[in-house]
């Protein structure tokens, strides 16, 4: 019979523990606490086997391992062919992933290869009183509404949305089991192959990891406006983001983009400029532990999720803010 | 070499659809559509719907299916891609199709596209804008067993294989696999093109191809949602805006950035 939760681990290209890992561990755990199961965790790729103390850290019971050389590559067939090996040996309840880039496309093919519906991009997960069944809450309509889901087939299994659950914070003392990964993969399942990979110099601040992000909207007007944002985003050492609007446009680059297509990203402080804050922005920002807003819309959408308002034209609001911005700063 | 695509488009509420606008039948557990704003192709499968012309035209001939699972189109929506240049149209229509999750949309939609028989390609939006799931491509991909792209930037066919370019946090890459293969398509594909005036006329000369369930070999009545839906609510935030007044808006941004500053923000 189907027990136990598995929870599906994720490397970077450097080998260290990639931060969705701590999150879904921490979901498995959520879940767990409600039933007693045991939480496994399956780690594939270079070097995995380092990674297994931390992993136990964060809340896995058992971990299980591989290294094999087909693995080394995030390469989404071989890492499919290999986790439903692992499926397959484990035999869980409830498989826990998370809709990282990488899991965004390997946790449907997983749920499809294993023939079970995926409960996709959840926001909140909980385990029924009564029927000890995973319960999720995933957005739909772009975040206008949410769905409440169950499955009604082992494995359930959940994708949940980045930067939402907070991992556990590291138990060095915890103990628990490593084991071989019974996987056996031929190359020859290997059918995407990259021909380039190209690095673009990010300039400035990292959008994913900055503390404070200035995003500006359509409500810009143009991009000859953008320079008196990228001064303000320069004075308090934050990131530029943008909605959707504005990297359609050309004004700024897709890699911008905050929201349900764009980046997750959760900063202490989101300063948005002339952004209506439509639920498919919001869904990529709602993580942010404080918005701001200045939009000439009362009634626009963004005050319901800010924390500071301003109501005015963001062309007579953004000098005086900068400038005392900076005077506050270099004081 | 001509090329056979099929593009998967998806007929849905209007995303734009004010927020004020969106209502929820919370007993029905489905959103009500907003009165007076019709329905519209899902915005990524227009994307998808331009790549494929692209490809078309690049290999100077072939064949663009669209097809499109649902309880009832708008004929005038659910036309668009052929207004916009493509060949045919074929509408796997049933009611039992309502509300009916990715899990079960993608049997159906295999089971069209094996009656469809001939492509190179089968190209999708990247998720649709309702249930945004982003996982009926890849669902087509495991079930027919062919190689899956997704969040395609760009196409190309090179020696009979596809070369997909997508962006990523920190660059792009370009992925290779042989046809046929399944691939969704991003936003970042654009322009999408209007349908003119000639487009839109040999559009509404063409007649779609309608199926039922049966005629793709489905039973309508055994058609059930892999997940069972619980709850269909609006969230509510809990947050309150503390407004920052002013003299004027000089003012307020003055009196913005000393707030933040107080709140240990800035
Ligand atoms: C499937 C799907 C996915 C999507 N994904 C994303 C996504 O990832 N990210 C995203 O951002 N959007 C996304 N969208 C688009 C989203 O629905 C909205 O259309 C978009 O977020 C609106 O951007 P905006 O707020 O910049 O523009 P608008 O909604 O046009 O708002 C502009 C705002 O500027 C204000 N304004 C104008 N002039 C001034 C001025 N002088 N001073 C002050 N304020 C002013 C206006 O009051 C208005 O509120 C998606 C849509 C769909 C359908």
């Amino acid at each position: 019979m189907a027990q136990g939760i598995l929870a599906i681990g994720e490397l970077n290209e450097d080998s260290s523990l990639a931060s969705v890992t701590g999150e879904v561990l921490a979901v498995a755990r959520k879940l767990a606490g409600a039933t007693g199961a045991q939480v496994s965790l399956v780690l594939l790729g270079k070097n995995a086997s380092q990674r297994t103390k931390e992993a136990i850290a964060l809340g896995a019971d058992k971990v299980w391992v591989s290294e094999a050389e087909v693995l080394h590559e995030n390469q989404i067939e071989a890492h499919l062919a290999a986790l439903a090996q692992v499926c397959k040996a484990a035999d869980p309840q409830v498989i826990v992933a998370g809709k990282s880039l990488f899991g965004r496309d390997l946790a449907p093919r997983l749920a499809f290869r294993l023939r079970v519906p995926l409960m996709q991009d959840c926001i909140d997960v909980n385990t029924d009183p009564a029927t000890k069944r995973v319960v999720a809450v995933r957005p739909v309509y772009g975040g206008n509404a949410n769905a409440r889901v169950a499955s009604p087939v082992d494995p359930q299994f959940v994708c949940v949305r980045p930067k939402i659950f907070e991992a556990l914070p590291p138990n060095p003392s915890r103990r628990g089991e490593v084991v071989q990964a019974p996987v056996s993969v031929d190359a020859s399942v290997v059918k995407v192959k990259r021909v380039r990979r190209v690095k673009e110099e990010a300039t400035g601040v990292k959008l994913e990891d900055a503390r404070v992000v200035v995003s500006v909207g359509r409500g810009i007007g143009g991009p000859e406006n953008l320079p008196p944002f990228q001064d303000l985003a320069k004075a308090l050492g934050a990131a530029l983001g943008a909605s959707r609007p504005v990297c359609d446009a050309g004004w700024l680059d897709h890699s911008f983009q905050v929201g349900l297509t764009g980046k997750t990203i959760a900063p202490e402080i989101y300063l948005t400029w002339a952004i209506s804050g439509a639920s498919q922005h919001l869904a990529g920002c709602s993580a942010a532990k404080n918005i701001v807003a200045v939009n000439r819309d009362p009634n626009a959408n963004i005050f319901k999720e800010a924390k500071y308002g301003v109501v005015g034209d963001w062309k007579k609001v953004l000098p005086s803010f900068t400038a005392t911005v900076k005077e506050l700063v270099g004081s | 070499m001509p090329i056979n695509i099929i593009v998967c488009a998806k007929q849905v509420m209007d995303p734009e659809t004010p927020v004020s606008a969106f209502k929820v039948d919370r007993e029905a557990k489905r959103v009500v559509p907003a009165t007076g704003i019709p329905p519209v192709v899902n915005g990524f499968d227009e994307n998808a719907v331009e790549a494929a012309l692209r490809l078309k035209e690049k290999a100077g001939g072939g064949k663009i299916t669209i097809l499109s699972l649902g309880k009832s189109f708008v004929n005038d929506v659910i036309k668009k891609p052929l207004a916009m240049g493509g060949d045919e149209l074929v509408l796997l229509q049933e009611d039992a199709f309502e509300g009916l999750d990715a899990f079960t949309t993608v049997q159906a939609l295999v089971a069209a596209i094996k009656k469809i028989g001939q492509y190179d390609l089968i190209l999708c939006g990247r998720q649709a804008s309702d249930y945004d799931q982003a996982h009926v491509p890849h669902g087509i991909g495991e079930m027919l067993g062919l190689p899956v792209i997704s969040m395609a930037a760009n196409l190309e066919v090179k020696d009979g294989a596809i070369h997909v370019e997508r962006k990523l946090p920190d660059g792009y890459e370009v992925l290779e696999a042989p046809m046929p293969a399944v691939v969704s398509v991003s936003n970042e594909l654009t322009p999408v093109r209007l349908p003119n005036l000639r487009g839109i006329m040999a559009a509404s000369r063409k007649q779609p191809t309608v199926w039922k369930a049966a005629d793709v070999g489905l039973e309508a009545s055994a058609l059930r949602s892999g997940l069972e839906l619980l709850d269909l609510f609006i969230p509510v935030s809990e947050k309150v805006c503390e407004f920052i007044d002013g003299e004027n808006d000089e003012d307020k941004g003055r009196k913005l950035a000393l707030r933040l500053r107080e709140a240990k923000l800035i």
